[in-house]
């Protein structure tokens, strides 16, 4: 399904078909993850650039560790130390890169809809890696995967998202894909951070924490980041704690196998307990592996259509399978 | 047709020496029986007063990389334009004698329109001082603003509706709280908080149209709020002036046919300041055109190099150019629906607009200066940038089909656009 699209920019543009289709794919690289020597050829002799113009640890490791494991080449480029303070313009910058032979650009960017601007303006296949406060597509698929990992199916859940609704992009990306696959979200958090119509992606949103959690299958807490410039919205992190932080007597309300996830990095005895964080419903760390995986699912699926034979070989090839290109996990036309 | 004196029929209109001779049988004699007379046949065609546009930024001096006094006079012909009022947050900004005169010194060398300067407020536009506001006026400012930004301490707000009182000219605010403007780049509503824009909120505006409504109370001066963008601020407008208070205010097209839903594609051409806001604002405001509440129909023509507009979109400048589109998109707004005669709408291009600034003019009558636009306003035509006399290419209208395509603008009798279509005879 994916495979006709050249970029991927958010999950409100994807098909619950093809968030399953990617989904489906991510599965059988998490097995390939579990193997001696997790790597597969998929990717051998591509290209991925990771842009990443915003500070980032995990999500630029587990795109690269990805494209390692897909066997691609890799180059990061980081905005200290480059051009980019030299005021060049992101477009010359990106088709410097591309001028390389770049055939991935993953972009990770401060200014919502930066890799939309990308996309229009390069060849190579696009990846938002983090745009503003817009959209985390790979963040939204693999906290969707988790879940899914974990519960079965998405259909029919209960999912609370509790934090700065308005100025995630992590919440976004959950909310279109969750909504897709025919969960029920409800969002809780700082009316200063509940965006204007909020209602209308479709969730519901809660009066309070409880009111949230409140039989809940899954709930996924939000860094708070109360930097300078959102100094506005919320007095003090003892008081966001004390009103919106998930607490172990707060979760007794959800299901008893709660599933609790944290895009990270977490601010422990803030916006989740310490107990919550490292108790026996926290799937954090598993949102970790996964999402390595997921990023290989949408790294393959995309360069399967850039591919120049389109005969990449899929996640079961072994390094002698490489040549055949077989099994494809993807549909070629 | 020259609605500042109820006039709509199909008759001659006669020039003499760059002034109004007459119009139909109201021509001397003598003008009637001219064998020498260049006569022009503009069949289906309006003959109107020159149009008047209070909103422009020229750029010059300081910003010619984005236009030019010449080039944007240039536009303005092309659109219509025969009288302009250009801000004054040029590098530097109009705030001193020696400015103002240099802006009409430009343009009467290199100007295409008629140029009416308008002069800060404050001392570099920084909110802090007041300029010398009666020796501005003296060198030809028509008006005091700080567009671009706000007059945000109300105190000098006081002050400068005060002092500009006394001298007849009104203070034009660009109104806007920039606490709740903060970094925002889009009107705040469900497209923002989808895109995960940063949003300015409609209130950004209202608030500041309310206090200013208070302080033109307060002082007995004339606020012009400018590029009216919030369906609120239209009704705070209309209640002040019921009140007796002095406010006028202006509208910008883009506003009429567009709105917030159509930054959708992050594309910078959709970025301006205001923003484009929700459906309602936009039905308030033709509402508010229709009854006079908004007195008169601007563009806040804002030209940026296409560098500049070629961006991501936070990254980019706030302003479209207007000035070439703006007549198509009115009778495409106010006409064609029928919210305003044709008529009505050239009123409030002509007359209104001068009359906000306290200037004569606006009319066919004889002894007036030439200054006429003809156009055709059932011809259609598509909007190319590339065509554009303006350095500015960032229109968000890029290949729309507009109606009221300018056949002929003329300055004083002398010809400043003529479409190349325009035929034209000897007697």
């Amino acid at each position: 399904m994916i495979g006709t699209r050249k970029d991927l920019l958010g999950l409100e543009d994807l098909s619950s078909e093809e968030i399953v289709s990617i989904l489906d794919t991510a599965r059988t690289f998490r097995e390939v993850l579990d193997r001696p020597i997790p790597k597969v050829p998929s990717l051998r002799g591509l290209t991925a650039a990771n842009l990443f113009f915003e500070a980032s640890t995990r999500t630029r490791l587990s795109f690269e560790l990805a494209e390692k494991r897909l066997s691609a080449d890799t180059v990061n480029f980081q905005t200290s130390g480059s051009s980019v303070s030299k005021g060049e313009s992101l477009k010359d910058t990106a088709r410097n890169i591309e001028a390389m032979g770049i055939h991935l650009v993953v972009i990770r960017h401060q200014s919502s809809g930066a890799p939309h601007y990308l996309a229009r303006n390069l060849d190579a296949g696009v990846i938002n890696a983090g745009d503003g406060t817009h959209e985390h597509p790979t963040q939204g698929l693999l906290d969707i995967f988790t879940i899914r990992e974990r519960r079965g199916s998405i259909a029919g859940l209960r999912v609370a998202i509790i934090g700065d609704i308005a100025h995630s992009r992590v919440a976004r990306s959950n909310i279109w894909g969750l909504i897709k696959l025919g969960a029920s979200v409800t969002v809780a958090g700082p009316p200063t951070m509940m965006p204007l119509e909020v209602e209308r992606f479709g969730v519901k949103v809660a009066r309070s924490v409880d009111e949230a959690i409140e039989g809940a299958d899954v709930v996924n807490i939000l860094r708070i980041q109360l930097e300078r410039q959102r100094s506005t919205l919320y007095s003090s992190l003892r008081e966001y704690a004390r009103v919106y932080g998930v607490t172990s007597a707060r979760l007794r309300r959800a299901k008893r196998d709660v599933t609790v996830m944290h895009p990270g990095p977490m601010n422990r005895g803030v916006e989740i307990a310490q107990d919550v964080a490292d108790g026996k419903h926290s799937v954090i760390l598993e949102q970790v592996t996964n999402g390595v995986a997921v990023r290989m699912a949408v790294l393959y699926l995309l360069a399967g259509h850039k591919a120049p034979d389109e005969s990449v070989p899929g996640p079961h090839a072994t390094e002698t399978q490489k040549a055949h290109g077989e099994p494809s996990l993807h549909p070629r036309r | 047709m020259d609605p500042a004196r109820g006039i709509d029929r199909v008759q001659d209109l006669w020039i003499v020496d760059g002034a109004i001779a007459g119009l139909g049988e109201d021509a001397p004699a003598d003008v009637r029986s001219n064998r020498s007379a260049e006569i022009m046949q503009v069949p289906g065609s309006v003959i109107c007063p020159g149009l008047v546009d209070i909103h422009v930024h020229l750029r010059e001096p300081g910003q010619e990389e984005k236009e030019t006094i010449e080039s944007g006079t240039l536009a303005a012909a092309r659109g219509g334009f025969t009288t302009v009022a250009c801000m004054p947050n040029t590098t530097p900004p109009l705030d001193d004698r020696p400015r103002i005169e240099y802006v009409v010194r430009r343009a009467r060398e290199s100007g295409h329109a008629r140029v009416h300067p308008i002069a800060a407020v404050t001392r570099g536009q920084m909110g802090e001082q007041l300029t010398e506001i009666e020796d501005l006026v003296q060198a030809g400012a028509v008006a005091v603003s700080d567009d671009g930004k706000p007059v945000r301490n109300a105190e000098i707000m006081r002050r400068a509706l005060e002092l500009t009182r006394a001298l007849g000219v009104p203070v034009i605010q660009h109104a806007e709280d920039p606490d709740l403007k903060g970094d925002g780049v889009m009107h705040e509503g469900w497209t923002s908080t989808r895109l995960g824009m940063k949003g300015i909120p409609a209130a950004a505006e209202s608030v500041m149209v309310a206090r200013d409504a208070l302080l033109a109370e307060l002082t007995g001066g004339h606020v012009h709020v400018a590029h009216v963008s919030a369906g609120r601020s239209v009704e705070i407008i209309r209640k002040a002036r019921a009140r007796g208070i002095r406010m006028t205010a202006e509208t910008a097209p883009h506003y009429l046919v567009l709105t917030d839903e159509a930054v959708e594609g992050f594309d910078p051409r959709t970025k301006m300041n205001p923003p484009l806001r929700s459906a309602k604002d936009r039905d308030t405001l033709i509402e508010g055109i229709v009854d006079g509440t908004i007195d008169c129909l601007a563009t806040d023509h804002a030209p940026h190099t296409e560098i500049e507009k070629d961006s991501d979109f936070d990254g980019a400048p706030f302003g479209i150019v207007g000035l070439e589109t703006a007549l198509g998109l009115y009778i495409k707004a106010l006409v064609e629906p029928k919210h305003l005669s044709l008529s009505e709408l050239i009123l409030r291009l002509t007359v209104n607009p001068l009359r906000v600034l306290g200037l004569p003019g606006g009319t066919l009558e004889a002894g007036q200066p030439a200054d006429v636009t003809v156009f055709d306003p059932a011809r259609r035509w598509t909007v190319r940038a590339a065509e554009f006399a303006s350095m500015g290419r960032n229109t968000p209208f890029e290949g729309w089909e507009l109606p009221g395509r300018v056949a002929l603008t003329m300055l004083g009798g002398r010809i400043t656009y003529r479409a190349a279509a325009l035929e034209t005879s000897a007697r």
